[in-house]
Parts: C-alpha cells; sequence; structure tokens
C-alpha cells in the first residue's frame, strides 16, 4: 500500500493590529465609533484599577483570595465587547474586567472574594453564567448552552473563557469536538497568559500555538496580539459574526501575558524572572491603547479618578453588606427542601438562638435518663 | 529531634521515600519548581530532579492515568491533586483503574500509588478549595483512605503508604498545614495504615474524629472534663479505610456512648459506617445512640458561612451532652 500524502489546507493566522507605541495597520483597523473606542477603554482601565483596589483589599484580609487580571484587559475587553446583552458570556475566573462590562456589579464579585456566596447570583436578565473554577469544566457548558439556542432558534452567541493551562484539560478538547460535530454558535477564547500557576506554556503543549488544537476539531482558529485591543476585538467580531451567521464555532488564541501573581496566594518569584515581567510590561495593553486614542485624540483626561470614583462607591455598598446569615445556606440546596434538610435547618436555627457557647461555666450533668426497652442497665 | 509543621513532615517523609527507593517518584501540578503549591513538594525537584518530580501538564485524569500506568510497570507514584475539589477530573481513573487493577489482573498487577490531596475548611477558600470528600474514596473496595491529624502521624502515615502495595488516598488538612509544630524525630518512622490510635482515654464517651477534627474532639473532650466533670475517650482514626473497628468497638464497649465528629456532610458519610460498625459489635454495651456531629448536607457555603457549617467545639460539646443525658 503507497502511503498517500494528505494535503490538509489549515492555517493559522496571527492577528495585530498596534505595534507597541500605538501605531496602527489600517488596513486591519476595525470600524468603532469614537464612543465605542472611549468606551473600551475605560472598561480597561476599570478593569485595571479594580485589580489594584481588590489586591489591597485582600492584603488587608477585607476579601479573600482571588486571581488578578493585570496585563490582560485587551484582551477581555477586545473579546466582551463584541457581545450583545442576549448573547452568553461563560467565564473562568480571571475575567473581572469582562464581567463588569456584562453587568456584574462590583460590589457582587467583591462579595464573591469575601467568602458571600450570593456573590454568585447574575442578575434576572443577565445570560451569563457564574465563575467556575474547576479549570476548563465549564466549556462544555458553553457547548451546551450554544447548542440550546441553536435548538429554539435563538439569535445568541455564546462566549467561553479559559486559560493556556486549560488546554490541558479533557473537558477543552471534548467541549471543541462537540461544539465542531455539533457546529454550534460558540467562541472559545483561549487568554494564553504564558502561565499556569507555575507551569509554562512550553511545558503545558509541545504545541507550535494553541490555535492550531482547533483545527484538529475541525474549527477555525486564529492566534491574536492579545495585548493589542483592536486585534482582539477584530479577530472576536470576526469569530461572533460567523457564530452568528450559523458557520460554526471559533477557538481565538489571545496571545498575553500574567503581569501579576497567579492568585493572591502565589509567589510568582519562585518560577519566573524579574526581566520576562519587564519585557511584557513594554507591551502593557493599556499603554499601547492609550498612545493610540492620544493620536486620535479620544483620550479624556479624567478617567482615572472617575473609575476610581465609581470603585470607591462599589467599595463602600460592599463593605455595608450585613454579617452573612447562616441558615440561608440551607435555601439554594434544593428547589424544596427536603423533610432531612428541615430538620437540619432547625438544628441550626435552635444553636443560633442560643447564642454563642457558654464557657467556664460548669453545667451539672443531667440525670440519667430511664433505659430505652430492652437496653441493659448501665455498669457505671 | 526537630519540630516540624505538616508541611515540612510531609516533605521530610517523602525526601526520605525517594532517597530509600529510586522507583518513588513525585507527579503533578506545580510540585516541582514551585514545590507544590502548599509547598510540601519544596526541593524535592533540586535535589532529585525533573525525571523524578515531574511538573505535569494541568490534567488530573492524566495524572492519575500515567500513574497507574507508571505504577504497574513497577514504579510507585506519589501523585498530588492540587486541591480534593479537582479530583473529580480523574475520579474515573481512580474508581475505574487504580482501586481496581490487582483484582481485574487477578493479582498479576497492582497499583501501588499514593495520591495526595488537600482537603477542607478553615482557609478563607474558594469553592473546591475548602470541602471534604473522603467519603467517595472510603467507599471505593480496592482503595486505602488515610487522613493524618498532625506532622509526626502525618510524616510516618505517608511512609507506610508509600511503602504500601496498594493505592492509597491521602487526605491532608489545610488546616493543620501551618497549624502546630511536632517534635518528628530524623530518623524514618512508619505508622501501620489500617489502625486507629486511642489519644485520651476517659469511662463516659467516646469521641471519634479525624484529620482536622481531632483538635477539635479534643477541645471538646477538655471542655467536657472541666465544665461536667466528663471523661472522654478520644480515638483518632487515621486510616478511614479500611476501618479499624475493633479500636471503636472496644472502647465503645467501655463507654457506651459515642459522638462521631467529621467535616464531610452528614448523610452517607464515615459517621454512618461508623455509627453502624459500633451497632454490630457494641450494640449491648450501648446506653445512647450513637451521634454525628459533621457538616450539613448542602453544596459549598463559601467562608462567610464556613464556621456555621463545619464542626467545633461548642456543636460537638453540645452532642455530647445530649448523648450523655440519653
Ligand atoms: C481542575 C482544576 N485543577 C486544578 C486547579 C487549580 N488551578 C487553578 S488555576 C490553575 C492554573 C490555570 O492556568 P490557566 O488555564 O493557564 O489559567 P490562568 O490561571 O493562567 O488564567 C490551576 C492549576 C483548578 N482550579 N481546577
Ligand atoms: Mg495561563
Amino acid at each position: 500500500m503507497p502511503r498517500i500524502a494528505l494535503e490538509p489546507r489549515f492555517q493559522v493566522e496571527h492577528l495585530s493590529v498596534l505595534d507597541s507605541e500605538g501605531n496602527l495597520d489600517t488596513a486591519l483597523e476595525p470600524k468603532l465609533s469614537a464612543d465605542e473606542l472611549k468606551s473600551l477603554y475605560r472598561a480597561m482601565v476599570l478593569g485595571r484599577r479594580l485589580d489594584e483596589r481588590m489586591v489591597r483589599l485582600q492584603r488587608q484580609g477585607r476579601i479573600g483570595t482571588f486571581a488578578p487580571i493585570k496585563g490582560q484587559e485587551a484582551s477581555q475587553m477586545g473579546t466582551a465587547f463584541t457581545l450583545r446583552r442576549a448573547d452568553w458570556m461563560v467565564p473562568s475566573f480571571r475575567e473581572i474586567a469582562a464581567m463588569i462590562w456584562r453587568g456584574w456589579p462590583i460590589e457582587k464579585l467583591l462579595l464573591f472574594y469575601a467568602g458571600h456566596v450570593e456573590g454568585g447570583r447574575p442578575a434576572d436578565d443577565q445570560h451569563d453564567l457564574p465563575i467556575t473554577i474547576p479549570v476548563s469544566t465549564q466549556l462544555p457548558h458553553a457547548v451546551g448552552l450554544a447548542y440550546a439556542a441553536q435548538y429554539r432558534g435563538d439569535d445568541v452567541v455564546v462566549m467561553a473563557y479559559f486559560g493556556d493551562g486549560a488546554t490541558s484539560e479533557g473537558d477543552f478538547h471534548e467541549a471543541m469536538n462537540f461544539a465542531g460535530v455539533w457546529h454550534v454558535p460558540v467562541v472559545f477564547v483561549c487568554q494564553n497568559n504564558q502561565w499556569a500557576i507555575s507551569v509554562p506554556l512550553k511545558k503545558q503543549t509541545h504545541s507550535r500555538t494553541i490555535a492550531q488544537k482547533a483545527l484538529a476539531y475541525g474549527l477555525p482558529g486564529v492566534q491574536v496580539d492579545g495585548n493589542d485591543v483592536l486585534a482582539v476585538y477584530a479577530a472576536a467580531r470576526e469569530a461572533v459574526d460567523r457564530a452568528r451567521a450559523g458557520d460554526g464555532p471559533t477557538l481565538i488564541e489571545s496571545v498575553t501575558y500574567r503581569l501579576g501573581f497567579h492568585t493572591t496566594a502565589d509567589d510568582p518569584s519562585k518560577y519566573r524572572s524579574e526581566e520576562e515581567v519587564t519585557m511584557w510590561e513594554k507591551k502593557d495593553p493599556l499603554t499601547r491603547f492609550r498612545a493610540y486614542l492620544e493620536q486620535r485624540n479620544l483620550l479624556e483626561s479624567d478617567i482615572e479618578s472617575r473609575v476610581d470614583e465609581e470603585i470607591a462607591a462599589a467599595v463602600q455598598r460592599f463593605e455595608a453588606t450585613p454579617p452573612a446569615d447562616p441558615l440561608t445556606m440551607f435555601d439554594h440546596a434544593y428547589a424544596e427542601l427536603p423533610p432531612d434538610l428541615e430538620a437540619q435547618r432547625a438544628e441550626m436555627a435552635e444553636r443560633e438562638a442560643a447564642g454563642p457557647p457558654r464557657v467556664g461555666e460548669p453545667t451539672p450533668l443531667p440525670p440519667r435518663a430511664t433505659p430505652m426497652r430492652g437496653q441493659r442497665l448501665t455498669r457505671r | 529531634m526537630p519540630k516540624l509543621n505538616m508541611v515540612k513532615a510531609l516533605n521530610l517523609a517523602l525526601f526520605q521515600e525517594m532517597e530509600r527507593d529510586g522507583d518513588v517518584l513525585v507527579l503533578g501540578e506545580d510540585v516541582g519548581v514551585d514545590g507544590g503549591v502548599f509547598r510540601v513538594t519544596d526541593d524535592l525537584q533540586r535535589k532529585f530532579g525533573s525525571q523524578r518530580v515531574i511538573d505535569s501538564p494541568l490534567a488530573e485524569a492524566a495524572i492519575i492515568g500515567t500513574a497507574v500506568g507508571m505504577a504497574l510497570y513497577g514504579l510507585k507514584p506519589v501523585c498530588e491533586i492540587q486541591f480534593s475539589g479537582f479530583a473529580f477530573q480523574c475520579f474515573h481513573q481512580i474508581e475505574n483503574h487504580c482501586a481496581r487493577y490487582r483484582a481485574r489482573s487477578q493479582g498479576r498487577f497492582h497499583v501501588p500509588m499514593v495520591i495526595r490531596m488537600p482537603y477542607g475548611g478553615g482557609v478563607r477558600a474558594l469553592e473546591h478549595h475548602s470541602e471534604s470528600e473522603e467519603q467517595f474514596y472510603a467507599h471505593i473496595p480496592g482503595l486505602k483512605m488515610v487522613i493524618p491529624s498532625g506532622p509526626r502521624n502525618a510524616r510516618a502515615l505517608l511512609a507506610a503508604a508509600i511503602r504500601d502495595p496498594d493505592p492509597v488516598i491521602f487526605f491532608e488538612a489545610k488546616a493543620l498545614y501551618h497549624a502546630a509544630k511536632e517534635e518528628v524525630p530524623d530518623e524514618s518512622e512508619i505508622l501501620p495504615l489500617g489502625r486507629a490510635q486511642v489519644v485520651r482515654e476517659g469511662k463516659a464517651l467516646t469521641l471519634i474524629a479525624y484529620g482536622a477534627m481531632v483538635r477539635v474532639a479534643l477541645e471538646a473532650a477538655e471542655v467536657l472534663q472541666a465544665e461536667d466533670g466528663v471523661e472522654t475517650t478520644v480515638i483518632d482514626l487515621l486510616t478511614i479505610a479500611p476501618l479499624d473497628r475493633d479500636t471503636l468497638v472496644s472502647s465503645v464497649k467501655q463507654t457506651g456512648r459515642a459522638v462521631v465528629v467529621h467535616e464531610a456532610p452528614r448523610s452517607f458519610g464515615p459517621g454512618a459506617e461508623i455509627a453502624a460498625s459500633i451497632m454490630d459489635g457494641a450494640f449491648l454495651s450501648l446506653e445512647a445512640p450513637v451521634r454525628r456531629v459533621t457538616a450539613y448536607d448542602v453544596p459549598f457555603v463559601g467562608f462567610a458561612r464556613e464556621k456555621a457549617n463545619v464542626p467545633d467545639v461548642s456543636r460537638v460539646v453540645a452532642a455530647a451532652r445530649d448523648t450523655l443525658a440519653f
């Protein structure tokens, strides 16, 4: 039997529009109005400033562990900006900028990170899933949402976020495969920030790009400069339009960098060099976009202070939240509380009502009860 | 003897077992350069190289699946799953294969591997980072399930788990990692798997706990002594499966009363098995039903409500008083 060369016609493109000075490749410049450009920038600045504020809140013990987004603002906003409100957004755990753009109130996210499960509830009219922590496990949900939307004949696109490390999990591959086979309107956004905690991309995959993984599943994959918000937007626009037109899923690999730590519990000095971080700081997505807006005379000078005010007001609302009522932990276990859980809830209610346990005050032993029928008398 | 916290004690066990046996290797996410997110594998890669201390790609199923292959070949992999909440991604490998190869191959193969996972609450953590899931593994025939309660027994049990010819799930309470230091002898020490320890003796009541709940049980015993003048036995299970029923039964035969404490939700949890074992072995000695103090049967509650969900001293004391008053 001869060896017959198949000729797969695959290609992976890398897209970039702005260089690091903010200069433009006009051929690729997306059509965005002045107002759109301004609100895009504002959302990125908000993401950055909130991130910095959250690190301080965490250090002060006012919120718990969280995953900073610093450096990934363009990657998030360039993609989320292409969605309509009726579209669905499926986050992982590092998309705060995009989540706020989608309508999550800042104080709700703070509440979430302060260990209040209320922070995980999307608004009733919001087509967003809550934060998902087990890596990649949200991706099949995105495909299921897209299938359901298609089944119902709704004009809906689903956008799902995940990291470079996530592409090693089975759920990623299974979701991509289903999306390809079902040809559903889903856009996979891989924020390749070069690291999965301490593991660099080259130890994560032997593929040259992440985008090319799409090709094996029969869908288009595109790589984009994830620190160039216009390029990210252009790639996402194409993918969303394709999905909306019924032309199926896309994988976008957004090449970016996590400038901060993995989470507030992490110490990156254990595994990566300062030089690497400095190198990426030069490609800061905010600086680059800012330079572009300056050239176009679209930069609003007081943007930082206005954003800071918005954050400060949200932090105040967050701090005014009453302490968590423990009894509500039973509220959402089931649609209807089973009798077994009613009893557990009652037990807790009784304990809560009794107040804090007494200390140091001797309790007389209750008199010994009469034995149950058939029970032998105690030896003691 | 140096005083070590549990992280350092576990690290010592890994170091000594790797020195002793060239077939022992460590595999998991961030276990190499980073030394594990809790630093349990700190410095091992520097000492033993990246062939023996492997920073794997981010895939629990493949960590456990490849480790099964290594174990079938004769190596002794010690896998780390970063948090027990992420072990569902490899549950099929554990249940379908790890636990069954000895039986499936009728003794021709066995799987001498250890799967370490941090579990439990008390660290202000996000979802999947504070749950207790020991019941899933304890329920699987073919697996052993070990949960130490302090630095010294953690070190000795991990060494025993690595030397054990069968797969061992090894849970480490996050709340204990830095909680206390204990003297841990330099020379290697082994505690047999499958044996509980009586860590306090008293005639009135038996408290049964493991992992981070042992401290809670011991504190409750102090309160009962100080406030009620009641002497309590406390049993530290150390191994959940196979369960040391003899130690439980012989204690309850003396005390007639038992309270089980665990962080896992109540229904179908280890407490149920323990209560049933006591019924089986000490029914005629029982003066009161066996009580369980556990988390409630609800999904993740968030750390703002964690204290109300996880057993604490006052709940254990209250259950003990109920049992004594029965
Ligand atoms: C299934 C699973 N395993 C392990 C973890 C612990 N963990 C949290 S984030 C992370 C790395 C994720 O890397 P990547 O996908 O690149 O996303 P990034 O954190 O860089 O945004 C790991 C290992 C987890 N959350 N879920
Ligand atoms: Mg990453």
